[in-house]
């Protein structure tokens, strides 16, 4: 292997695996932290994850009677035209 | 049932607006808080998509043994539902899972065997689509196998040791074990169930359509 090939190899080494060396987890703690005493940075807010939660089921139920209607209006004019078809044979 | 549709439209309509309401309203629980408010819609999700799963395994059951065009429809239908309210389900669980467990997402019995089951229900309806000619009774076969699967992943939670909560929360919080919870509980759960049917009759009658349109190919081609 060249000596170009190595140094590749090497910083596409360090490169891929700095991420997964600056998320190692932060040393455990040696009792258990009741979610109210942890620093508000720590804290994990409930309301996005809520309003997250409704927002999709809505979107999606909104998306799925979207592909419906689409799917019927491309049924309908496929209808349509073969009916002008068969009129005009 | 297409006479009601309207009307049927509207009352859902009404209950999904309101239902933010009535669950704001509804007490916090006292260990998890505002998060614990996501089963009010993440439970009904799964309650309709039970529903679908049972429709369209007897729908598959009666195509598979009968032959019935109409029990195909509906099958194929349910099978499409029991994929959305499926997603409803893996979507808003791992959100409460955030707060509750600090992780996304864990390899326990329920999280993994309810995954499966959506899994199932898709390659339903890859093999509808791309299976070809004849597919249908492969497909109505896989849609059995996918509703076998059901109960196991169900009582899960009561057989092995898992992180998700056991069966028995449903009943509670249907009972209103928490004052002013049963309610909101009550009115989400109707909601999903007849969001279920709405959508049900409305991809039925896109079915019928198309049904409608392959035999006018068949008598223009006659």
């Amino acid at each position: 292997m060249s000596f170009r090939r190595l140094l590749i190899a090497l910083t596409s080494f360090v490169l891929l695996s700095a991420p997964s060396f600056a998320q190692q987890a932060p040393p455990g703690q040696s009792e258990f932290v009741p979610i109210k005493d942890l620093p508000p940075g720590d804290q994990l807010p409930a309301a996005p994850l809520l309003i997250a939660a409704y927002a999709f089921v809505w979107i999606a139920a909104m998306f799925y009677m979207w592909t419906i209607w689409r799917r019927l209006n491309k049924v309908e004019t496929e209808m349509h035209a073969l009916a002008q078809k068969t009129a005009r044979r | 049932m297409r006479k009601t549709l309207g009307p049927l439209v509207v009352v859902v309509g009404i209950m999904f607006v309101a239902a933010p309401f009535l669950i704001a309203q509804a007490p916090y629980e006292s260990t998890m808080g505002l998060i614990q408010k996501i089963f009010y819609f993440h439970v009904p999700s799964w309650m309709a998509m039970y529903a679908a799963i049972t429709v369209c395994g007897v729908s598959s059951a009666i195509y598979l043994f009968r032959s019935r065009a109409a029990a195909d429809r509906y099958a194929v239908s349910a099978g499409e539902l029991a994929v959305l309210f499926g997603l409803m389900g893996l979507i808003t669980g791992p959100l409460w899972g955030r707060k509750a467990w600090g992780v996304w997402w864990q390899w326990d019995a329920r999280l993994t065997s309810a995954l499966l089951m959506e899994m199932i229900f898709v390659a339903y309806l890859l093999v509808r689509k791309f299976g070809g000619p004849g597919s249908e009774k492969l497909a109505a076969a896989t849609a059995l196998f996918g509703t076998a699967t059901a109960p196991f992943v169900y009582k899960s939670v009561d057989i092995w040791r898992t992180v998700h909560p056991k069966t028995s929360v449903v009943p509670l919080l249907a009972a209103g074990s928490m004052p002013g919870s049963g309610m909101p509980f009550a009115l989400s759960s109707i909601a999903f169930v007849l969001l279920f049917v709405v959508l049900l009759t409305l991809r039925v009658n896109l079915a019928e359509r198309q049904a409608a349109l392959d035999e006018m190919y068949l008598a223009l081609e006659d």
